[in-house]
């Protein structure tokens, strides 16, 4: 059921089994989807595909989500892409440091396919209505 | 009263004088001449002598001399006249007076003799000019003048006149010598001779002060009073006699001797000397007054030293006064028994006697010998011994001067104190302070030990609470990698459900099913595992804000509606009309709230569960109480079902689902939102859960 004319969602997770799910089911529910394991490949791919969204796993190898965000947040090729932040970490402040780093949006891990399609599909409307 | 007087007087008197001065005191009592002289000539001698005189001194009578060939002297001019010449004071005599009348003019009287019909008298009568002339006096002078001419025919009268003169100077000379009035007197004591002190007491001039006249008069007659009570009572005793000083009317006292004297021609008179004992009297009486106050000084004095006789013995300390040579004066009871003892007490006894004064003596020389300051107090210790026992007494002596008016001292008072009861506290608090420091030191030990166990507690509590940080850590840590892999299965599981791997046989669905919830099971156990840890690690701070909890409990109300619906119960709230705007953390409170509710559902299998919310204004405290008619629960587990990962029902084949971390965590957010959670129930008969919170949440 992939769909070509549909909005472009880079999908950034070290671990392969939850990237590829949410990839699978975003397809499935019309997306195109790109992938990246670890912030460096999510700012290069951002840079390269200009996606329509970025969801962003906080806790990666290497450049992590936090540093990753504010680097696109702060180029004026890719900050207006809108970045929703994933994160297992479901202890106070968490949400604050995503959103302090530049993120949008934040959907604590465990998180259905569904759940997160809901939030995407709001994302994206409100950077069309903004 | 002639005849008296010839009979008595001119008649048996044979010598010029005596005759003379009868005359005149003849004429003193009977004319009342008080003051006159008699004047005779001295042919031999060619003078004329005053021979006798009442009213005058003899030594008044005695400047009476005149030469006869002095024929321009007044005296001798009178004595040829043929009447009696006044002679003025001062001029006409050739004297600067009249010795014995004072200034005033005088008569004087030719006094003349039967054998001289030539007319030259004999004598002179000299009396004070103004006095009356009265027949008395001529008489006398005729009868006088007759009876000088008869004696001076006899013999020489200067012969005669000098001698009587010099005895008569030298009995006036003796009398007057002696200090006590002396007087001759009649019965009736009518002065006959008096020397000068009785004069002045008994005899007074018309020119005297009406007064001292008075005080003359009554003087005579206190005394004739006293002389006729002499004569009569007791002739020969001393007698007391209160006579008035008339120089100033002060009382004199006198004792009266008075002796009889018989005279064959002066008949009978009384000699009374008069001693002065005025101030005899008043000395003794003086004295006696004296006495008396000795008597009463004495007996006050003996009663003062009674009493302080009896204070100083009934003192227990010692107490000895000495005099300023150390001789001991005064002791008490006490005292005596360590400085005195009986002459029959064994010798050791009066060795130590002896050596107790000595150590006394000692101590004192220095008080009497030394510097001595008023009110020096000199201490010192003694070591006495009783004389009796033996027995050493080691005494404090305390010494003080008793200083006289002029600061001489006259004794030191010594109080011995007795030392053994001092020395017995000192030695008991000697005693008491060591056992105090051992027990100081013991306490101080046993508190540097608990400061050291503190300290180790401290170091474990720190231990503990990095311990428990670190499970903290740990706890997140590991929840956060449950999670990871549980996000996958519940993703997948979901996925497929939702049919992304196409239509799924029905037997795969209810597989998948069971896969999905009891991994959203295991979901919640790492959630609420989290939430504690999270709590603990004070990673769940209090966001406080302001809220209603008339809002607040519809809204979890509707939150939970699906399980609601399920559970076919009746849910009802009891809203508060007054309930506050809360200040709180308004998640916190939410969350315990769908905590007790969702444990209502769970346990209630029919009837109905209310949410109440009440609110005390006075202490400003909010309850919320959701009641339930389920299966209830035990009194003995109403605390078990508190504490973490606990059921009524923990074994593995319980019936009720849940983590059993859902009232703890409740009760720990209870604790930081400041309140608590209570419960009431009993087994079958539903629960009631109530959370108790403040309005405004502690910061």
């Amino acid at each position: 059921m992939t769909t070509e004319h549909g909005p472009l969602i880079l999908v950034v997770d070290d671990y392969q089994d939850a990237r590829e799910m949410y990839a699978e089911y975003l397809q499935y529910s019309g997306f195109r989807v790109a992938e990246a394991k670890n912030g460096n490949e999510a700012v290069a791919q951002a840079r390269s595909l200009k996606p329509d969204l970025i969801l962003m796993d906080l806790s990666l190898p290497g450049m992590d989500g936090w540093e990753a965000t504010r680097v696109l947040k702060a180029d004026e090729e890719t900050r207006h892409i809108p970045i929703v932040a994933l994160t297992g970490h479901a202890l106070a402040g968490a949400s604050e440091g995503a959103r302090k780093a530049g993120c949008d949006s934040f959907v604590t891990k465990p998180c259905l396919p569904d759940d997160l399609v809901v939030e995407v599909r709001r994302m994206l409307n409100a950077v069309k209505q903004g | 009263m002639r005849l008296e007087l010839l009979e008595y007087y001119l008649l048996h008197y044979e010598d010029l004088p005596r005759c003379a001065q009868a005359s005149l005191e003849w004429l003193a009592r009977h004319a009342g001449v008080r003051r006159s002289i008699c004047l005779a000539m001295d042919g031999d001698a060619g003078l004329l002598v005053g021979v006798a005189g009442v009213g005058v001194s003899a030594d008044d009578l005695e400047e009476y001399s005149a030469p006869l060939s002095h024929t321009h002297d007044p005296l001798v001019r009178a004595l040829t006249a043929p009447a009696p010449t006044t002679l003025r004071s001062g001029r006409d005599n050739g004297l600067a007076r009249h010795p014995g009348f004072g200034s005033a003019s005088v008569l004087a009287v030719p006094l003349r003799g039967d054998r001289h019909d030539d007319g030259d008298a004999v004598g002179l009568l000299l009396v004070k000019a103004g006095t009356p002339v009265t027949g008395s006096v001529n008489w006398l002078a005729t009868v006088l003048g007759q009876k000088l001419d008869q004696i001076r025919g006899r013999g020489s009268l200067t012969e005669e006149l000098r001698k009587l003169r010099r005895e008569r100077a030298l009995f006036f000379t003796i009398i007057n010598s002696v200090t006590d009035p002396i007087m001759l007197t009649d019965t009736e004591g009518r002065l006959i001779v008096a020397n000068s002190r009785a004069e002045k007491l008994f005899a007074a001039t018309e020119e005297e002060s009406e007064g001292r006249r008075r005080a003359v008069e009554l003087n005579n007659m206190l005394f004739s009073a006293a002389l006729s009570r002499t004569v009569v009572e007791a002739p020969s005793e001393a007698r007391e006699l209160l006579l008035v000083d008339p120089s100033d009317g002060s009382d004199l006292l006198f004792e009266v001797l008075s002796t009889t004297v018989e005279d064959p021609r002066e008949g009978t008179g009384i000699v009374s000397v008069l001693r002065n004992i005025t101030d005899l009297r008043r000395a003794t009486e003086q004295i006696e007054e004296n006495y008396q106050r000795l008597r009463v000084a004495e007996s006050a004095v003996r009663a003062e030293r009674d009493r302080l006789n009896l204070i100083i013995d009934s003192v227990a300390d010692p107490i000895i006064v000495t005099d300023q040579s150390g001789a001991t004066v005064l002791m008490n009871d006490p005292s005596e028994e360590l400085f005195t003892v009986a002459a029959e007490a064994p010798s050791t006894a009066q060795r130590t006697v002896q050596s107790n004064d000595a150590h006394f003596s000692s101590f004192i020389s220095g008080l009497l010998l030394g510097e001595s300051g008023p009110g020096e107090i000199r201490r010192g210790e003694i070591g006495l011994m009783n004389p009796l026992s033996g027995e050493p007494i080691p005494v404090e002596a305390i010494a003080g001067k008793v200083l006289t008016e002029t600061g001489e001292l006259t004794a030191v008072v010594t109080i011995l104190h007795d030392r053994r009861e001092a020395l017995e506290r000192t030695r008991l608090y000697e005693q008491l302070r060591v056992a105090s420091d051992e027990l100081q030191m013991r306490v101080q030990s046993a508190t540097a030990e608990l400061a050291t166990q503190n300290e180790l507690l401290r170091r474990q509590a720190i231990e503990l609470e990095q311990a428990s940080r670190l499970k903290s850590q740990f706890l997140a840590n590991m929840s956060h990698e449950f999670r990871t892999p549980l996000n996958a299965i519940l993703g997948y599981t979901h996925m497929l459900l939702q049919g992304v791997a196409g239509d799924l046989p029905a037997n795969i669905r209810r597989q998948l099913t069971r896969i999905d919830s009891n991994g959203r099971h295991l979901l919640t156990i790492i959630n609420e595992i989290l939430d504690i840890t999270r709590i603990e690690a004070g990673k769940m701070p209090m966001q406080v804000s302001e809220f209603n909890l008339n809002e607040l409990v519809p809204e979890v109300m509707t939150e939970l509606d699906p399980v609601i619906s399920r559970s076919k119960l009746t849910v009802t709230s009891r809203l508060c009309a007054d309930a506050p705007v809360m200040i709180s953390d308004r998640q916190k409170v939410k969350q315990v709230i769908v905590n007790l509710l969702s444990n209502a559902l769970k346990f209630t299998h029919q009837g109905g569960i209310e949410i109440g919310v009440d609110f005390d204004a006075s202490s400003r405290i909010a309850t919320i109480t959701v009641t339930d008619t389920g299966i209830g629960i035990a009194p003995e587990h109403h605390d078990k079902i508190f504490e973490d990962f606990r059921q009524v029902d923990d074994s593995p084949s319980r019936q009720y689902g849940g983590t059993g971390l859902g009232l703890a965590i409740c009760r720990r957010l209870a604790s930081a939102l400041g309140g608590r959670i209570t419960l009431q129930s009993r087994l079958g008969e539903g629960s009631t859960f109530t959370l108790t919170i403040p309005a405004e949440a502690p910061q």
